[in-house]
């Protein structure tokens, strides 16, 4: 029974982290959305290893999870000097003026 | 270390602290540490020669390997070094030369904008043509070779900003590309068939491959003939050296008269053994070394830009070298290489001593009653003048002695090659004896706006040396009788005996005759330019359609533009809007176009904001999920 809440707080933490990356104007909600499904994914991935039931499964799922921590460490330092660009050039308050990649 | 390793690399040394402290050196410390350089490598070259006679003479000849470079198939290179009595004497040369026109330039290039900037090309040229030298293989000789190539296009453009320093820096590059061309594909040849580039593999190998008389010796002969013709500026490639007059006085003296334009006879030397095997080519080096000596010898009758005059004698002696080679005479032609490097370089100072006095006038009809004022310019000035035109027991005397008699003795066609040559002579004594008259003799012919003087002490010291030399350098090889050559025994493990068998009094005889081309010479100038205004009349009147082939140069510059520059750029005018425009550039930009239309309705999705690719990305991700779903629930089952 907790399992199965626990997987609905995932699923929803996602469709939250989604809905935040394509409304969200403001870059640095953007930013905090993204965190937020990396932590969703994180959370699916320990319930799935620790119901395996097995010790190699065990410890499989909690190495991932520490590879996702320090990709998400990397994402920030990425993500914040992009934001850091931004702000410089004056379309950091909002990402609808940031259309470089109009056709 | 071997000191001629020193004396190598002391030059790069020098060039790479001056380069990389242009900016920070002040000036006289950049000349300083350049020319100290210099002069190191010279001394060293004096320990190597001691060293070397410290050897018995048939224990001269040493290959000093100093590292591997490259392993090409079955060719093994390595940076050798080749250390035997012909690239000793070059070393000592080239150095010692180097040293005086080093200590010459501290003065003469004072003031200049660029000064630190002028020591560390020439010291870098010191290095490049020492390398040429003691190459022991054909590629480093080749990197060498390039090397001073690119030393005397940067020398020659110094002054760049000025279009015609920057064109014909860019002739003489242009030029020596095509002699460069034939060397190079020698060297390929020999590297394809003989399976080494070393010299002594390549001299060893060359009579199994290349056999004597054959066509394919014939074709590497003329090759390597074709190379030196680049270098040594031989009628039809001589056409860049005059022109190369243009850069800095100094870097004419030691780039254009005493070493780099003397690679082309050193390497016909060196290849000695290769061209043995072909003895038709041995004809056309003498013939062509012939010709041009008489053919520059009359140009420089005519020319009115003093450093012009002395370019077109160094192309002429040049051709003197060609023809010693060319009749077997190679120590002949390396002492006139060694006797030529002191006297040419001394009469290109004592121009840059006349340009310092007058301004940079050029024009010698211009100048005129300079001997009083520039005393010591004259003496050095007259030194040179008389070795050049081979006056009695100075150097050039003995040296254009010595291929006079060669090619006197020489079979066949001996007597036609020593006509000319005696002709060359006499237009030398001409050429060289109307530059002192209309130069230093009688009154000035221009109003001058101050009075000349004499250069400074560390210009004139280093001509009071050349002077010297040119006077006595010529006892290092008496004529046979006097049974006195220590030069000619010093150089004979690397090129073996030159003499001839002579028959009694023939030697005698050919240095009378000598004698009279040099008087017939110096007497024509002394009567036509005593007084120079009879000369203007004569050459206005009788001799003015004589004067204008001279003065033209043959029109062999006009010719070159006819028949090869104006055509190449016609075609290449045509190729540009032909071939580029309609063809390269319409394929490209028309592909472009297509896809730029094309692609007008796709670009509408593409509004730039990330909202929009997150959405679109989610849903992505979405629908692969339910397929994924789908396929297993349905269709795996």
């Amino acid at each position: 029974m907790t399992l199965g809440l626990l997987q609905l707080l995932a699923f929803w933490m996602f469709a939250c982290g989604v809905a935040g990356v394509v409304i969200r104007r403001s870059p640095l909600a953007v930013f905090m959305s993204i965190e937020l499904m990396l932590n969703a994914a994180n959370l699916l991935i320990v319930l799935g290893s620790g119901n395996a039931g097995m010790e190699a499964a065990a410890s499989a799922g909690l190495a991932a999870v520490f590879i996702l921590i320090a990709l998400g460490a990397a994402e920030v330092a990425v993500g914040l000097a992009v934001m850091m660009a931004m702000f410089r050039e004056g379309k950091g308050a909002s990402l609808d003026q940031a259309t470089g990649l109009k056709g | 270390m071997h000191p001629v390793i020193a004396a190598l690399f002391l030059p790069l040394l020098g060039a790479v602290l001056v380069r990389a402290g242009a900016v920070r050196l002040v000036p006289s410390g950049a000349a300083r540490l350049a020319t100290a350089a210099v002069g190191l490598a010279h001394l060293f070259s004096w320990a190597a020669f001691f060293l070397m006679l410290s050897y018995a003479p048939g224990g001269r000849i040493h290959d000093l390997d100093l590292f591997p470079l490259m392993q090409i198939g079955e060719v093994g290179i390595s940076f050798l070094l080749r250390w035997d009595p012909l690239s000793q004497i070059m070393l000592m040369v080239v150095t010692g030369v180097a040293f005086l026109i080093h200590l010459y330039s501290v003065s003469y290039m004072e003031g200049d904008d660029r000064y630190p900037y002028f020591f560390a090309d020439l010291n870098l040229f010191v290095f490049s043509m020492v390398l040429l030298v003691l190459a022991g293989n054909f590629l480093l000789l080749f990197a060498g070779w390039e090397l001073v190539g690119l030393c005397s296009y940067l020398l020659i453009g110094f002054w760049g900003a000025q279009p015609v320093a920057a064109s014909a820096g860019l002739k003489a590059f242009v030029v020596n590309r095509i002699g460069d061309a034939g060397f190079i594909i020698a060297i390929l040849m020999m590297a394809g068939t003989l399976g080494s580039l070393d010299y002594t593999g390549v001299f060893a190998g060359a009579p199994h491959v290349f056999l004597r008389g054959s066509g394919s010796a014939l074709l590497l002969a003329l090759l390597l003939f074709c190379g030196a013709m680049g270098k040594s500026a031989q009628f039809p490639l001589h056409v860049w050296l005059p022109d190369a007059m243009a850069g800095p006085t100094p870097v004419s003296a030691l780039i254009h008269a005493a070493t780099m334009v003397t690679a082309g006879v050193y390497l016909a030397c060196r290849c000695q053994p290769l061209f043995e095997l072909a003895p038709a080519s041995l004809y056309f080096v003498a013939w062509v070394g012939a010709f041009t000596a008489v053919f520059a010898g009359t140009i420089a009758l005519a020319q009115r830009d003093l450093k012009r005059i002395l370019a077109y004698s160094t192309v002429s002696q040049l051709g003197l070298m060609f023809l010693a080679v060319g009749v077997g005479a190679h120590g002949a032609a390396m002492f006139h290489l060694f006797t030529h490097a002191f006297f040419k370089s001394l009469l290109f100072l004592g121009a840059g001593a006349v340009m310092h006095a007058l301004g940079g006038e050029l024009d010698v009809w211009k100048m005129g009653g300079l001997a009083r004022p520039l005393k010591w310019t004259f003496w050095c000035f007259l030194a040179g003048a008389l070795a050049l035109a081979g006056a009695p027991l100075t150097a050039g005397f003995f040296s254009k002695d010595c291929i006079l008699f060669a090619a006197f003795m020489a079979q066949p066609n001996g007597r036609a090659l020593w006509l000319m040559g005696l002709a060359a002579s006499a237009l030398t004594g001409l050429y060289s004896f109307r530059a002192v008259w209309l130069v230093f003799g009688g009154t000035p012919r221009v109003k001058r706006a101050h009075e000349p003087h004499d250069p400074p002490a560390l210009m004139r010291w280093p001509m009071a040396a050349l002077a010297v030399l040119s006077l006595v350098a010529g006892f290092l090889w008496l004529p046979s009788w006097t049974h006195f050559g220590p030069f000619g025994r010093f150089l004979e493990p690397v090129l073996g005996l030159s003499g001839h068998y002579a028959p009694p009094r023939a030697e005698e005889a050919a240095m009378a005759f000598a004698v009279a081309a040099f008087l017939a010479g110096v007497g024509a100038a002394w009567g036509l330019y005593r007084r120079g205004a009879q000369t203007v009349k004569l050459v206005g009147g009788r001799l003015k359609p004589l004067h204008r082939v001279l003065f033209n140069k043959y029109w062999v510059d006009e010719v070159y533009r006819a028949l090869v520059v104006k055509p190449l750029f016609r075609t290449a005018g045509r190729m540009e809007s032909g071939i580029d425009r309609a063809g390269f550039d319409e394929a490209a930009e028309g592909t472009a176009g297509t896809a730029l239309e094309s692609s007008t309705e796709g670009r509408k999705w593409q509004t730039g904001h990330t909202g929009h690719y997150a959405l679109a990305m989610a849903l992505g991700a979405a629908g692969l999920a339910v397929l994924v779903y789908l396929v297993q629930t349905w269709v795996l089952p």
